[in-house]
């Protein structure tokens, strides 16, 4: 089974997150922010990560660019999950190593479009 | 709405349109017919049905036709045909039709556009490929209303995260307020027409590629058989055939052949004598249907 790592600093979003992507058959690890993502992805590379972009202690996007020079950190398959639904972030987050994209309000079966569209179902 | 109400209604709408709609399906007819009958100031469907019956109804009829259409669609539907698009018929036609550049391609049934626009947005990604070609799209859908959505280009949040990769959403949209707009020139590569299937399009002329996608589910076999043989007839001997993934030309027709390791592709099967038999009675049939 692929392991995602989920990134979001509300509860809610995380456990909505969880119950649609554990009916994609992953297993779920929790962070609520960038830093504590981070230790996670040190000890125990996850297959992919769902990432919102602000969150206190260390951002989504820091935490992506301190991903990718970890090592093994060019391995996951990166989608941000965020409100911040203009071109500047998109682009910036691309730039950092995103893999996709997704635009908050989602659902389900825009979670697996996007999961498919990278390759991890 | 009583049974003699219903009956009139599933054999108007597979005259009109070949959507074959079985006896359970009342609570979708109705679904989709209160609005209208609403609109229109009918009491209820049984005087919708009524109004249907007038001479001089086919404004209303236009209308009814049109809400019993089912518009699911979205960019790259089941990638597969766009990847076969890109690696298999692209390549194939460059090199056949060096002599003329030029190659024709159809979306039947377009609905809102997302279709005919990700081939547009292949052949754009494909560069210098196509330089000095002239490669027409043209885009057709029963429905005046998401032909018009076509048109305009412009959609929603949701409609741009399903199927469509964030790389290519940056490439060829910009936001308009909460919409994206895709670009004009990807915009400009497809020409959109109302087109029903069922009538005589042979005068549309020959074509190379022919998307028709999640349409044949919707008729019964003799319809499908009569709209594949007469899709046969307006393609290149060498042209390409994509449907969707639920459907097949295998047991319907000879006039097509499925294009082997490539799923959901066919290519016209003029070596089959019987094969243009089957063509001749399914077109004929299809007439009478259509008329
Ligand atoms: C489910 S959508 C499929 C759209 C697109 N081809 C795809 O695969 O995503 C089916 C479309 O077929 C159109 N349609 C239904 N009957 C038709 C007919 N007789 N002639 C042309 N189009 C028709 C409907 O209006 C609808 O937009």
């Amino acid at each position: 089974m692929k392991t995602c790592l989920i990134v979001d600093d509300s509860s809610v979003i995380r456990k909505v997150a969880r119950r649609i992507l554990e009916g994609l058959s992953f297993t779920i690890v929790e962070a609520e922010d960038g830093q504590q993502a981070l230790e996670t992805c040190r000890s125990n590379m996850p297959d992919a990560v769902l990432l919102d972009w602000n969150m206190p202690v260390m951002d989504g996007h820091d935490f992506l660019k301190a991903l990718r020079r970890l090592p093994g950190g060019d391995k996951p398959k990166v989608v941000f999950c965020t409100t911040e639904n203009d071109v500047v972030h998109i682009a910036r987050a691309l730039h950092a190593g995103a893999n996709e994209y997704i635009m908050k309000p989602f659902d389900k079966e825009i979670v697996e479009a996007k999961f498919q569209e990278v390759g991890l179902i | 709405m009583t049974p003699v109400e219903f009956d009139y209604l599933r054999h108007f709408l597979k005259k009109k349109s070949g959507l074959a709609l079985s006896a359970d399906k009342q609570y979708l007819v109705e679904s989709r017919l209160l609005p209208i009958a609403r609109r229109v100031g009918a009491a209820n469907l049984g005087a919708l049905v009524a109004r249907l019956r007038e001479p001089n109804s086919e404004a209303l009829a236009m209308q009814v036709v049109e809400a019993m259409t089912t518009n699911e669609t979205f960019f790259f539907r089941d990638k597969i045909p766009f990847e076969h698009f890109r690696t298999t018929m692209m390549p194939a036609l460059l090199a056949s039709r060096a002599a003329t550049k030029r190659i024709r391609i159809w979306c039947t049934s377009a609905s809102s556009g997302q279709e005919p626009y990700s081939l547009a947005m292949i052949l754009k990604d494909m560069g210098a490929a196509t330089a000095g070609w002239r490669i027409d799209i043209l885009a057709t859908d029963l429905a005046s209303g998401v032909i018009e959505k076509a048109r305009r280009g412009s959609y929603s949040q949701f409609e741009v995260q399903r199927g469509l990769p964030i790389g290519l959403l940056i490439k060829h949209f910009t936001q308009v307020g909460d919409q994206w707009q895709i670009a004009p020139d990807i915009r400009a590569m497809v020409q959109y027409r109302p087109l029903n299937l069922l009538c005589d399009f042979a005068n549309l002329g020959m074509f190379d590629v022919i998307f028709c996608r999640n349409v044949l589910i919707y008729f019964d076999e003799e319809t499908k058989i009569g709209v594949l043989n007469r899709l046969a007839q307006v393609m290149a001997p060498d042209g390409f055939l994509a449907l969707g993934a639920a459907e097949t030309v295998v047991g319907l027709t000879r006039a097509l052949k499925p294009i082997p390791d490539k799923r959901g592709l066919y290519a016209p099967d003029r070596s089959a004598e019987s094969g243009v038999g089957m063509m001749r009675s399914g077109a004929a049939k299809l007439t009478l249907v259509a008329g």
